[in-house]
This record gives C-alpha cells, sequence and structure tokens, in this order.
C-alpha cells in the first residue's frame, strides 16, 4: 500500500518536471504569424508606391518579410509615412520593426567600386538583407554591425 | 556648370551669409533629447524655450520653431531658425503610455498625434538647410530609424551633425555611436546638463560652411 502511494508521488513529479522542460522548448504563446521571403526579382519592375504597398500588404497579415536587397532611403522614408497612415487607420496594427544588413567589409577599393556597378545594374544591394515585421508580433530587431536578432511578443 | 553655379553661391553666400537665416533642424528618434538641446541653445541666446520635455516618449508631437535665434561663438555670429521635429518611429502603441500613468482616453489621442507628429516631421525634411541628428548615446545606435534620416540627408545632399546626447549617464557609449557612423562627426553632450556644448557650437559653425 505505501508503495502504491510512493510510486503515485513519483509520477505525479515526472509529469510536473516534464512540464517544465517542455515550457522551455517552446516559445510562449505566439499564434498566428509566418514568415515570408521576397526576392527582389518580385519588386523590380514595382513602382516605389507599390513596392511600399505590397510589403505594408504582407506585413499587415501577420507576416515577418525577410526582402532580398534593401530599399532606397527616399522608399524606407515613405514606409515610415505609410506606416503612420496605416495605424491610424487600421485597427489593431501598432506599426512595423524594420532593419536592414548588408554587408560592411567594403574596404578594398576594387570590391568596393565592383559593387557600386552591382547595385547599379541591379538597382539594389543583393548582399543586403531587409527583415520588416508587425510591431505586435516583432517585439524589437536588435542589430549589429553584422547580425540582427529578432525579439517576439509574448 | 555644377562647379560655376556652387562658385557663384559660394561667393554670394560669404557676401550675404551673415545676415541670411539657416535652417536648423533636430532630428532623432523619440526621447533623445531634441528639444532638451534646442531648449538648451534657445534659451541660451533668447532666454526663451522651445518646447516641454518629458520623460514620456511622443512628448513633441507637432514641428515646433523658433526664428532669428543669433548664435554667438568665439566672436563669430550667425542666425537660425530653430526646428525641433517630433521623434521619428516606425511603431507607436497607445498602450506604451499606459506605463507612464497616462488615461486610456488620453494615450489614444496622444498616439494618433504622435503617427501625424511623424508624417509632418518626414515632410520638413526637404526644407531643411541644415540637420542636427540627436541620439540617446545609451541606446543602440545602429536603429534603422536613424540610419534611413541620415540616408535620406544625405540624398538631398543636406549637411549633418550627429550628436550623442546623455553623455553624463553611466550606459552611455560614445565610440558606439562614432564607431556606428565613422563618415560623420560625432559630438558627445548632455543637453540636460549643459557638457560639451562649445565642441557642438563649433561643429555647427564649421558646417554652416558647408550650407
Amino acid at each position: 500500500m505505501v508503495n502504491k502511494k510512493v510510486v503515485k508521488r513519483k509520477k505525479f513529479i515526472s509529469k510536473k518536471k516534464l512540464k517544465k522542460k517542455a515550457s522551455k522548448k517552446t516559445i510562449g504563446k505566439i499564434h498566428g504569424f509566418s514568415i515570408q521571403f521576397l526576392p527582389y526579382s518580385e519588386i523590380k519592375n514595382l513602382e516605389s508606391e507599390a513596392r511600399i504597398k505590397k510589403i505594408l500588404d504582407i506585413v499587415s497579415e501577420n507576416n515577418i518579410l525577410i526582402l532580398q536587397g534593401k530599399l532606397k532611403p527616399e522608399e524606407e522614408q515613405k514606409l515610415i509615412s505609410d506606416t503612420m497612415t496605416m495605424i491610424r487607420h487600421v485597427n489593431g496594427f501598432s506599426g512595423i520593426e524594420l532593419a536592414t544588413i548588408s554587408h560592411q567589409s567594403e574596404v578594398n577599393l576594387w570590391v568596393k567600386l565592383r559593387n557600386s556597378i552591382a547595385r547599379f545594374i541591379s538597382g539594389s544591394d543583393f548582399g543586403a538583407v531587409t527583415i520588416i515585421g508587425p510591431a505586435t508580433i516583432v517585439k524589437e530587431i536588435k542589430k549589429d554591425p553584422s547580425k540582427i536578432e529578432l525579439l517576439l511578443n509574448r | 556648370m555644377v562647379k560655376v553655379f556652387n562658385f557663384f553661391k559660394k561667393v554670394f553666400n560669404n557676401l550675404f551669409g551673415n545676415n541670411r537665416e539657416i535652417k536648423l533642424g533636430f532630428y532623432g528618434p523619440p526621447n533623445a533629447g531634441k528639444t532638451s538641446l534646442a531648449n538648451r541653445i534657445c534659451k541660451d541666446f533668447t532666454g526663451e524655450e522651445i518646447g516641454s520635455v518629458s520623460k514620456i516618449p511622443h512628448e513633441t508631437r507637432n514641428v515646433q520653431f523658433k526664428e532669428k535665434v543669433e548664435i554667438e561663438y568665439k566672436g563669430k555670429k550667425m542666425t537660425f531658425k530653430m526646428v525641433d521635429t517630433p521623434g521619428i518611429a516606425t511603431k507607436i502603441d497607445y498602450e506604451e503610455f499606459l506605463k507612464y500613468k497616462v488615461k486610456k482616453k488620453e494615450a489614444k489621442i496622444r498616439a494618433k498625434e504622435a503617427t501625424q507628429g511623424i508624417i509632418e516631421s518626414i515632410k520638413w525634411l526637404d526644407d531643411m538647410d541644415m540637420v542636427v541628428i540627436v541620439l540617446d548615446a545609451t541606446e543602440n545606435p545602429y536603429n534603422q530609424v536613424n540610419i534611413t534620416i541620415i540616408g535620406n540627408l544625405v540624398a538631398r545632399k543636406i549637411p549633418v551633425l550627429i550628436v550623442a546626447n546623455k553623455i553624463d549617464l553611466k550606459k552611455a557609449d560614445l565610440k558606439k555611436v562614432e564607431a556606428a557612423f565613422p563618415e560623420y562627426e560625432v559630438v558627445g553632450i548632455s543637453a540636460k546638463y549643459g557638457k560639451n556644448l562649445e565642441e557642438f557650437y563649433e561643429a555647427i559653425f564649421s558646417l554652416s560652411k558647408k550650407v
């Protein structure tokens, strides 16, 4: 009889431990988002306005967007302006988190020149990656010169 | 042709430059100390402040300016139109304001005004002759908003000075700000305590030659 009680208690503890282990492995209560990769070819022929619209359409549907290349400074500026307009008009939308990372090691003059020519021909920096996520999901994008860290909301 | 135009522009500026009012914009992320710095300059040279300061982000929600601010430094005088702008951000959530004990209704109004302020800030970029980017030296300088603002100023050929504010705080890392923007002059200051403003004025006068 005593033995049975001991066994039951052991089972109970092991379930608790399992729950603890499981909660460490999961990332909390994040639900309803996906990650989309957008190659530059998808937006290459679009006007700036249409590019921004496409990006905001994707992000407002709870997607984290990974864009090949980067936007022009004036496009980034327009993206911020349009995001603000959207916050005013779309319920539950509180903005975006945005970060771009590109190669920093253009020390060599030849590499600099080669990348400039490539950028001029293609219209974008293919060595760059832009991450844009809805602020409701992405709490913060921590950026250092060489890496991007995504912190998600729980 | 461009060289000839620039030559005449320089001659004109040298002849009449001292009488011209230079539009000096204060840009940067929220709570970096743009209004604190603009206030300090305005108070030093006009006796009046430009706007109110608060710990709550997005305290400045309208572009505010002060005209004919004559700054005198080492015997030289220059007249500026000081333009203090709302902090630029990519997100605004009214719930953020609740943390500062702002009531829900007021927080929602504040958030709405802040979005409009950012749009206004961006629109004013085109009108600036010179821009001071005010960054919080205790925060990560690699924020995309900072890079976007600088990128747009460079594209418009508007001279830029980067100010790393709050250097009086222990967490401040001036070297990190300098490393993030190696192509620009970075001046570390404390707008709150008026620390290192001499170097700031020196940089402003030197930058004004590029206008």
